[in-house]
């Protein structure tokens, strides 16, 4: 039973891109990201899901979305276990993990108060360092490293 | 894009040492006007005397007239005029940039709007590579080489942005470090895996008597009162080392001093007539160092 309703879950949208095994905390960062509040398709979003694997997980369900590689890959940062399912005619025909980027750009904010991004219309753009299975970020304009724990997603246009 | 100076990682060492041949070239003759001209820009969005005075005197020692302001105060970014605007019309004006601003990453930033070359001359606290040019430059002068040298890097390594580029650049050099500094002020973690990455040694101590005679350099720097945010942190280590002339009894005949000055007390007076003692050369060297660059990066050596 519980099997027919994992599939009902990931199938119950015909055409689109099914984002699962996201942490419950980061899906609303997701959505500001992919920017899916001014989507003309439906979206579905479930959160506090049980999960085998990560006890709670998120799910984003994006009916009529497709997304290029790069796209998606940054959110890799925040979502380090995302799935990525591609759905056809209420299959999955298409399921892959993120990769994360060798640069980053626009997402995620500087942690130097004294970065020029921080000041002028610039947008950022990181180089990341993967060292120890941790992910930082090193500014390319000021040159400061950005670790995990301190990514801050940039505003949404605001 | 034009080829720029942002960062000392911007130059190749083929580069490095291309530019420190032309320096020298100037040394010889530091009077050619090959640039006559050509328009320099220097805009000091901060006040600095002797970057601004060395970069100036190298321009007009070049034959190429100089355009530019010292400082923000009565300019158009005081109108609230956006750095991308201010580097769009300056560059339409010059033919290369040198700009001081005290955000960090604004030199790269002005290296993408720019349609000149752009020289930084110090974005904040992160790069200021013609100071490592020029430091370069000395440690060649003074030990007639470059390649394996032993090199004390003495006070703020925390902060200072100096000798984090001069370590960065020394990288291609197979050099030795010895790093003095207060417990607060220690060589970042990230400089350190650098070194290690590259199987560079180096030691740490807080003494600053430790290493003053195993050194061929000892690179004193300013502990920076602006880059302490708690005012009692700075009172705890802003004297806690002073160099004398008697300290430098059995140091190696080739030992030199080197320091970016301004000095406060770090040096005694009674150094400076030691035949150790080269920081007043050093800021001599910088502007030779600066023709160099500005030449190189306007494609004219």
């Amino acid at each position: 039973m519980g099997n027919t309703e994992k599939q009902l879950k990931v199938n119950a949208i015909k055409n689109g891109t099914v984002l699962d095994h996201l942490p419950s905390d980061q899906v609303f960062r997701i959505m500001d990201i992919l920017d899916l509040y001014s989507s003309p398709h439906p979206v579905t979003v479930g959160i506090n899901l049980d999960s085998r694997s990560m006890g709670k997980k998120g799910i984003i369900k994006m009916s009529g979305r497709f997304f290029r590689d790069e796209e998606l890959n940054a959110l890799a940062l925040i979502a380090p276990n995302a799935s990525v399912n591609i759905i056809r005619d209420f299959e999955v025909i298409e399921k892959r993990r993120l990769t994360i980027p060798e640069t980053i750009c626009s997402i995620v904010r500087c942690i130097n108060p004294m970065c020029v991004t921080n000041h002028e219309n610039v947008d950022t753009r990181f180089r990341t360092i993967i060292k120890g299975g941790e992910v930082s970020l090193r500014c390319e304009y000021c040159e400061k490293v950005t670790d995990s724990r301190n990514m801050k997603i940039a505003g949404s246009k605001s | 894009m034009a080829k720029s100076l942002i960062s000392i990682q911007d130059f190749t060492k083929e580069e490095i040492l291309h530019v420190l041949d032309v320096a020298r070239e100037f040394e010889k003759d530091r009077s050619q006007d090959f640039l006559h001209g050509k328009i320099v820009a220097c805009i000091f969005f901060e006040p600095s005397t002797r970057t601004r005075l060395s970069f100036e005197t190298a321009a007009n020692r070049l034959g190429a007239k100089v355009i530019g302001f010292s400082d923000a105060g009565n300019t158009s970014i005081r109108k609230g005029e956006s750095l991308k605007d201010t580097i769009k019309m300056v560059s339409n004006y010059a033919d290369i940039i040198v700009m001081r601003h005290p955000l960090e990453g604004s030199a790269r930033y002005a290296s993408e709007v720019a349609s000149v070359p752009v020289i930084n001359a110090g974005d904040g606290a992160n790069q200021h590579p013609s100071q490592t040019l020029l430091d370069l430059y000395s440690i060649r002068q003074t030990q007639g080489r470059l390649d394996g040298i032993d090199i004390n890097m003495v006070g703020d390594l925390k902060y200072g942005r100096t000798v984090h580029s001069l370590l960065q650049a020394l990288s291609h050099f197979s050099p030795s470090f010895i790093f003095t500094s207060p417990q607060e002020l220690r060589m970042p973690a990230e400089y350190k895996d650098f070194l290690d990455e590259r199987h560079i040694p180096y030691r740490e101590t807080s003494e600053l008597a430790e290493h003053i005679a195993d050194t061929d350099i000892l690179y004193m720097t300013r502990i920076q009162q602006e880059r302490f945010t708690d005012p009692v942190e700075y009172e705890k280590v802003k004297n806690v080392y002073s160099l004398n002339a008697q300290m430098l009894a059995g140091v190696r005949d080739n030992m030199r001093i080197l320091h970016p000055l301004p000095r406060l007390q770090e040096i005694a007076a009674d150094v400076d007539d030691t035949p150790y003692a080269y920081y007043f050369r050093q800021a001599e060297n910088g502007m030779y160092v600066r023709m160099a660059i500005i030449s190189y990066l306007l494609g004219k050596r």
